[in-house]
């Protein structure tokens, strides 16, 4: 089946809210051997001027996958997961993502492009608390490969 | 104090970072899968991922981002001051279960903006003579 093309633009409900603890801020940056205590320790988090501590740069990805999961699971998107291959992530940080955050995001499919016998997939998360404050843009191309 | 972030007054274009050597094992594969709750098989699953014409297991594209960014962080002193970060994936590592694999990330400055304070580093991650991070680049907020 072939990647729809007609996707381009569309944009997808809000997902559900994201709870940002702090053992999962730790977990994800000991995976990554982030060592900056700001990740673990909240007095060192306060003293730097943030509410609790703080996650690592690429964290965000949890939750981008969360709203890119509405678009690969929509049958009429075409998506056959199992021949997706990451091909470019960006983060914008509006601040860092903080235990206690709560984070909606909300999927726009920037672009769907064929380029030989493959489908590139931009999309870009918005990322905000459940009162509305940005906290990250999330853009992700998915590059699916095309069949044998 | 130990924690103190960056000031732009000490840093200038061209600018290099402390490098580092990153070694993955099978071990920090499946650690990363865990943390990041990307389950696909390829990553630690060498028969199926041979199944599907890779070489051997291959490490999560974002496993080998979120690592190389530590080299920026630790040098502005603050994970927080990293407010833009973005790479291609352009070559899989590909991380063998008897020796594991070796990444060096290297790290230079290659804007400053005295105004805002921020700085714009570019990473490079190659895997022996295989460059597996392109056009990464991040920016950090100075002090």
């Amino acid at each position: 089946m072939a990647v729809n093309t007609g996707f381009t633009g569309r944009t997808y409900p809000p997902t559900a809210p994201y709870s940002v603890g702090r053992a999962k801020i730790r977990e994800f940056a000991e995976a990554v051997g982030a060592n900056d205590g700001v990740h673990i320790d909240q007095l060192l988090a306060r003293a730097r001027g943030y509410r609790d501590v703080i996650a690592s740069p690429t964290f965000a990805i949890l939750i981008a996958q969360q709203c890119d999961r509405q678009l690969i699971e929509d049958p009429e998107a075409g998506i056959d997961f199992s021949r997706v291959v990451h091909g470019e992530q960006r983060f914008i940080h509006h601040r860092p993502i903080t235990a206690g955050d709560e984070i909606i995001g909300v999927l726009t499919v920037d672009s769907v492009k064929q380029v030989g016998g493959h489908a590139m997939v931009t999309t870009r998360s918005e990322l905000s608390t459940n009162e509305g404050e940005p906290v990250c843009t999330a853009t992700s191309t998915l590059v699916i490969r095309g069949g044998e | 104090m130990s924690n103190a972030v960056l000031s732009a007054s000490d840093v200038e274009v061209g600018q290099e970072l402390p490098p580092r050597l990153i070694h993955i094992s099978r071990a920090s594969l499946v650690q990363y899968a865990g943390a990041s709750l990307d389950r696909n098989r390829i990553h630690w699953d060498e028969r199926f991922a041979k199944s599907v014409g890779l070489p051997d297991v291959i490490a999560q594209g974002m496993f080998t981002m979120g690592t190389a960014i530590n080299v920026v962080s630790d040098w502005v002193g603050d994970a927080g001051r990293v407010v833009e970060y973005g790479t291609r994936f352009t070559t899989p590592v590909v991380v063998p279960y008897e020796i594991g694999a070796d990444v060096e990330v290297t790290a230079v400055v290659t804007a400053l903006d005295a105004g805002t304070k921020r700085a714009t580093v570019e990473l490079k991650a190659t895997c022996g003579t295989d460059k597996v991070l392109g056009r990464a680049v991040a920016v950090v907020v100075l002090d």
